[in-house]
């Protein structure tokens, strides 16, 4: 039980650190970014490449970096710090997750080594309007053409649509869900992007007839992929609970800075207990959710049940990140309202976070259906390790 | 970052679990785990137990049978221990005036008192609040006059827990009553309690228990060798015990122990003919509070397994107060499982109440403590803001 970094981890983490920090160091700059599509900045795309990231979890042998949970939570941890709008955990974690995982050696060759150059931006098409936080697909169907295949059907919201070169699709199949690649550019596909709250982009995906390929072996023993869907979605669930973890650091500090120096009624805000004492609040929550978070990558590091350390790490980042966004902006005051002013954006990241995958509602709602199962839960045994 | 504890580790916890729950009488262990009173013969034979298998002052220098434990094994030890539901060596004995004895005391003070305090040959008590000294407590009021080679003891405290089975009493008294600052006049004493001029009087609680007490001391005569330390510094020796107290204060393997408890209870009321433990708003309410408990034993973990270099880690600050919130949810889960059976506190022979249900409420009001001593949550707050958030 060892819950320091090694030097190879901290040297991962002050890369990162400098890499982003040169880029939105400056929280006028993230501003501009996300004001133009595709609300992120393609060079530090290019720079995340470079540096190995964007191949970070895949295996050498498809164009990756071959590591593990433990260094994706530290980059996913970093772009929070900075509420870097690059979709690291979206397309590489959870996009390239899924094509990682069940793509054929073909599919994995070729596409991760282009997700990890850089040259292919994937998402995953996957939500859709009317169901939440599903592993299954209902509104788009796939249907055998030749040898190929065609989907129908609308996807919405999906995160960096628009941008995407390729999608990963869901769709019913056989009486289940398959999993499909539609290039950017495929006939019969519509796409309308549109910016989120926190500034990161979504789109309505309309298939129309669409060409699109099987990701992995379509063969019948593989009919239903919600079990890969769902374990790619408990991944990208730990991937985000550290980005929260990232984001409600910098809102914590931000908040404590401020109350060192505004000024009210001749003293500066610290010397009011009402207010300190809710700072102290928000670092309990803070800390106790990056515990359970850094204990959720050791899980999947250790091969340990994910799924439901995710709804664990979730449930507990759920809570924090609402507790710690809305304190930071009311410690604040009036500013912590206004675009202009950092602190904002932190709770709006945080919220959508908090949305994109499952909140801390779904994931107490998933525990509570075990609850019964174990007397006591022991986070270093059974089935966690 | 590694998950599994390692072979060894694995090993030390099988120990501890198989020491605990075969070598330590089970009626008392029942007693512990039913919330019921426990006697105080009880918590000597459950402590010299321990004791004569050096389980009991692990984190005692070892010339005075501490075991040179990391702090992940003492971890180990306290959680298995009240997983156990084994009566923890006595708090007073064995984390405030032992460590102090050993750490400040003189030769002739170490090997007068401390083999006794470990084996609880002596029960020591401890005097610090008063009634106008509490989380202030370096305002307290009680003197010691120099007469001769003696101290001669005047004053009152209060809150004073299990006072009524203790030998002994340690105590913060003002030696220097015109010392600049309030924290430099204060000296440390320990005298028997049955010494001339010492009155105890029991402070029945909320639960209708008697756990604590009021200690008046009239002229009470103490020789000069009874002196801990240095004159006018028992501050720093206060600081230094407070420390200590704060250490385990999660009680996480007590609350786990608890909500096992609750998820018990709650199959066996039926609600429409379902047990509670299937209804979607008691599940939920028990997962989230077992979530909570994971992340608190997680952080727990986190901060003994940094502590190595024996500086605490920052996060520390969090575990006395989720610690205390987390005891107190667990046991007002207990409350309200039990519904209306809940207020048969007192019921005796001729009722059908289960005697979880009767204990469940006073155990809910007498826990309203726990955010309150080892330092109130609102002075864990105050450190948190102060020395962790700079502010």
């Amino acid at each position: 039980m060892d819950f320091t970094f090694d030097s190879e981890q901290n040297d991962l983490r002050e890369a990162v650190r400098g890499l982003l920090e040169r880029a939105y160091g400056d929280s006028e700059t993230r501003r501009k970014v996300v004001g133009n599509d595709p609300g992120f900045d393609e060079k530090t795309w290019s720079r995340l490449a470079e540096m190995g990231l964007l191949g970070l979890p895949f295996a050498e042998e498809h164009g990756g970096m071959g590591a593990g949970p433990i260094e994706v939570a530290i980059v996913a941890e970093e772009i929070g710090r900075v509420i870097a709008p690059e979709p690291f955990i979206e397309a590489v974690v959870l996009a390239g997750g899924l094509i990682a995982a069940v793509g054929t050696d073909e599919q994995k060759s070729e596409l991760l080594a282009a997700i990890a150059e850089g040259a292919c931006v994937p998402a995953f098409a996957h939500a859709e309007i009317g169901t939440r936080w599903s592993t299954s697909a209902s509104a788009v169907t796939a249907a055998q053409a030749g040898e190929g295949w065609t989907l129908s059907g609308v996807k919405e919201p999906v995160p960096n649509g628009a941008r995407a070169d390729l999608l990963v699709v869901s769709a019913v199949v056989d009486g289940g869900t398959g999993l499909f690649l539609v290039q950017g550019d495929a006939p019969g596909l519509t796409r309308t992007g549109y910016r989120t709250h926190d500034g990161s982009r979504a789109a309505n995906v309309r298939f129309d007839g669409t060409p699109a390929t099987r990701l992995g072996d379509g063969s019948p023993a593989h009919p239903d992929r919600t079990a890969a869907i769902e374990r790619a979605l408990s991944e990208a669930r730990i991937a985000y609970s550290h980005e929260a973890i990232g984001a409600m650091d910098t809102a914590l500090r931000i908040t404590a800075d401020y109350l060192k120096t505004r000024k009210q009624f001749g003293v500066t805000l610290n010397r009011f207990q009402a207010l300190t004492f809710r700072a102290a609040d928000m670092y309990v929550s803070l800390e106790l959710a990056r515990s359970t978070a850094l204990w959720a990558s050791m899980v999947q590091e250790a091969g340990g049940d994910v799924v439901s350390a995710a709804d664990r790490t979730r449930l507990q980042s759920s809570r924090a990140g609402r507790h710690v966004g809305k304190e930071a902006i009311q410690l604040h005051g009036g500013i912590g309202v206004t675009a202009e002013y950092s602190v904002g954006h932190y709770t709006s990241r945080l919220t959508a976070i908090d949305h994109l995958l499952g909140d801390g509602g779904f994931a107490v709602a998933r525990l509570a259906e075990h609850v019964g199962e174990r007397e006591t839960v022991d986070p270093l045994g059974a089935p966690y390790a | 970052m590694r998950l599994q504890l390692s072979p060894e580790l694995q090993a030390f916890r099988e120990e501890m679990r198989s020491f605990f729950t075969t070598q330590v009488p089970q009626e008392i262990r029942a007693k512990v785990a039913a919330h019921r009173h426990v006697a105080k013969e009880e918590y000597v034979e459950a402590q010299r137990a321990l004791n004569a298998a050096g389980l009991a002052v692990p984190h005692w220098p070892v010339e005075w049978g501490g075991r040179d434990w990391t702090p992940l094994q003492r971890h180990i030890w306290r959680e298995e221990m009240q997983l156990a539901s084994v009566p923890e060596p006595l708090a007073f004995n064995t984390s405030m005036i032992g460590p102090v004895i050993a750490a400040f005391g003189n030769q002739e003070q170490k090997e007068r008192f401390l083999a006794k305090t470990a084996n609880l040959d002596i029960w020591w008590c401890q005097g610090f609040s008063e009634p106008d000294a509490g989380s202030d407590l370096a305002s307290l009021r009680t003197t010691a006059v120099r007469d001769g080679d003696d101290w001669v003891v005047n004053g009152q405290k209060t809150w004073t827990t299990l006072g009524q089975h203790a030998d002994w009493i340690f105590c913060l008294v003002r030696t220097d009553p015109t010392a600049e600052k309030k924290q430099r006049g204060i000296s440390m004493l320990v005298f028997p309690m049955d010494t001339p001029g010492v009155t105890l009087r029991p402070i029945e609680l909320i639960d209708g228990g008697f756990e604590v007490n009021e200690v008046f001391f009239e002229d009470v005569r103490v020789p000069g060798e009874n002196l801990i330390g240095e004159e006018n510094r028992g501050w720093d020796y206060a600081k230094f015990l407070l420390g200590n107290e704060r250490v385990g204060i999660a009680r996480v393997g007590a609350s786990k122990k608890m909500l096992a408890q609750a998820k018990a209870y709650a199959r066996e009321i039926t609600v429409d003919g379902r047990p509670l433990l299937e209804d979607p708003f008691m599940a939920t309410r028990i997962a989230e509070v077992e979530n909570e408990l994971v992340a608190l034993e997680l952080t727990a973990l986190r901060v003994v397994a940094n502590s190595a270099d024996g500086k605490p880690h920052p996060a520390s600050s969090v575990l006395k107060l989720k610690g205390s919130e987390l005891q107190q949810a667990a046991t007002e889960l207990l409350v309200d499982i039990a519904g209306p059976l809940s207020v048969a506190s007192f019921a005796e022979e001729g009722s059908d109440v289960p005697d979880w249900a009767r204990v469940a409420t006073p155990h809910y009001l007498n826990y309203r403590k726990v955010s309150i001593y080892g330092g109130s949550n609102e002075v864990q707050r105050t450190i948190i803001a102060g020395t962790i958030l700079g502010l």
